[in-house]
């Protein structure tokens, strides 16, 4: 495209500066964690690891991290069959409503999480009877990480189209040997993108989390807003926060390596 | 290949080969069954709790019709005003969100190349998946008065705005930039850059090109991105408890109303009013094809 010079250095400079107001206030969360100062002031004047030790040691964010590592992983696994299952119905057949079932999928993150929180809330406290607790909480999680292993996978199928499971077929095969020996070895870098897509969400949530995890349970994220307003917490808060952004970092990269196929890893 | 011609394997494979209409019932099953009858079930559920009240003394939900939640909702000054506050907070976020996403985006997928291209979506895309609450924290401490921004613009004579309105917009568009970016990103690169070189040997300056070229072919993609910052904006109550010092939205009333007034039925009620605008504006949005961006 032709553009004068001065419009495309502008606009250089615009995502230049977009990227780093982007990243500039994570990477103080990183070096506040190193802060001596306790009350975080700007610039640090020295650094300490003091705070990295504290919160390791730390029982209510251990506890915490637990918490989030078993919901995220049940919730994980019940989207991944759930998510998959939607993925092969929408993808490979045309039927009556099938543009309200893609919505449905879609619903849970789109509608305001307060919304799908309370609704979940009432529904199993009002409704069914049951106390919160981790089970409600990893109910919740996998309703909402459907739409991102659905999403991958989804884009898998539509870029594999069906000629190989055709000729397999044709050669004889039947369609659970189909499955297992070209359709599933085509799928698996997509499904292994979305369950850590998925298990990054469920880690990350807060708001439906809030209203759906039994008292006296935390995750990482509830633990933060917990302990974020008491004042000689706000160190540990601070390298806590810094441990979520890293890790976060972590499955978005190894999803992106392991499957291309969405442009936001399936989240939209 | 063990199995043979009339094995019940073979032969349940074969049946269900004829039978596409109950394999797609098989596969929809389970996920119907979680989305479309408890998901739904629920939400239902608390549309229809939006018309029923709580017991004063007892604090139970009193399962009788009426419409006095709406009448409160309406009439109470207090939530009008919320309201007002809210809706305002999500339309300026999604404008400001639009502003800076639409140079990124065009210079990403106008002029980085493939490579460059694909190394900047995920740059753009990893703080969308870092964790809402510590970004939200982190503009706490941004915000702050012995922090990052006072030190900033204090040698300018200019300080930070401290927590409140201002600081809720600022996070909020910061929390919510990504999902502008993305849409319009790809909304872009199916834009043809001989399109912009017609106009531009047409004799339109950039502007123009921009104005009359650029925007009414990536309307539908800014549109979309949109539904995003609306919608979450609009539900949002954590960043406002974190940054936005007095000023309440919506959803800290509903916050408020489930824990320490224990008011379900009010809450569902308050619940009802992202909700409806967000289905209202979906509505409005349909024409231009936004929902196909999505």
């Amino acid at each position: 495209m032709r553009l004068s010079w001065t419009t495309k250095y502008l606009l250089l400079a615009a995502l230049v500066l977009g990227l780093a107001v982007i990243y500039f206030p994570l990477l103080v969360v990183l070096l506040n964690s190193f802060n001596a100062d306790t009350t975080f002031g700007w610039p640090p004047s020295s650094f300490t690891l003091e705070w990295w030790g504290r919160a390791a040691e730390n029982e209510g964010a251990l506890n915490a991290l637990g918490t989030s590592v078993q919901a995220g992983l049940a919730a994980t696994a019940i989207a991944l069959v759930l998510g998959t299952m939607a993925a092969f119905a929408l993808q490979k057949y045309r039927f009556f409503g099938r543009n309200q079932v893609s919505l449905l999928i879609i619903l849970p993150i789109a509608l305001p999480g307060i919304v799908t929180g309370i609704a979940l809330n009432n529904a199993f406290r009002t409704i069914l009877g049951i106390d919160l607790g981790l089970f409600t909480a990893i109910v919740a999680h996998a309703t909402f990480c459907i739409v991102v292993v659905f999403n991958n996978v989804v884009a898998r199928l539509r870029r594999m189209g069906g000629n190989l499971e055709e000729a397999s077929m044709d050669l004889g095969a039947d369609g659970l040997t189909t499955f297992r020996l070209v359709t599933f070895p085509m799928l698996r870098s997509a499904l292994l993108a979305g369950g850590l897509l998925a298990f990054a969400l469920s880690f990350d949530e807060i708001i439906v989390t809030t209203f759906t995890l039994g008292t006296g349970l935390e995750t990482l994220p509830i633990w933060i807003l917990n302990n974020l307003f008491r004042p000689n917490q706000a160190p540990i808060v601070n390298v806590v926060a810094a441990v979520l952004i890293l890790a976060s970092t972590v499955p978005v990269y190894l999803a992106q390596r392991l499957s291309g196929d969405t442009t936001s890893g399936g989240r939209l | 290949m063990t199995t043979t011609l009339d094995s019940p394997r073979r032969k349940a494979s074969a049946f269900l080969y004829r039978k596409p209409r109950l394999r797609l019932g098989i596969l929809l099953s389970a996920p119907m069954l979680w989305l479309g009858l408890a998901y739904l079930g629920a939400l239902a559920a608390l549309f229809v709790t939006a018309f029923w009240s709580t017991d004063v003394f007892t604090g139970q939900v009193v399962t009788e019709w009426s419409l006095n939640n709406f009448v409160t909702l309406f009439s109470d000054a207090v939530y009008r005003t919320i309201t007002l506050r809210t809706v305002g907070i999500a339309a300026l976020v999604t404008v400001v969100t639009a502003i800076i996403a639409f140079p990124m985006a065009f210079y990403m997928a106008k002029f980085a190349s493939p490579r460059a291209r694909r190394l900047l979506v995920i740059a753009v895309m990893t703080p969308l998946w870092a964790s809402y609450l510590v970004k939200a924290y982190a503009w706490r401490t941004m915000l702050s008065g012995n922090g990052v921004l006072h030190w900033l613009l204090n040698p300018f004579g200019l300080d930070t705005p401290g927590y409140g309105v201002l600081a809720t917009v600022i996070t909020l568009s910061y929390l919510w930039l990504p999902y502008m970016i993305l849409p319009i990103y790809a909304g872009l690169e199916r834009l043809p850059n001989s399109l912009v070189d017609a106009s531009g040997d047409l004799g339109a300056r950039p502007f123009r090109t921009f104005r009359s070229v650029v925007l009414p072919v990536t309307f539908p993609a800014v549109v979309a991105g949109s539904i995003f910052t609306f919608s979450l904006s609009l539900g949002d109550y954590i960043a406002v408890k974190i940054v936005g010092g007095t000023s309440q939205m919506l959803g800290n009333v509903v916050y408020d109303n489930i824990g320490a007034a224990n008011n379900l039925p009010f809450a569902a009620t308050v619940a009802t009013v992202p909700v409806v605008i967000m289905l209202a504006y979906l509505a409005a949005v349909r024409r231009t094809g936004a929902l196909d961006n999505l």
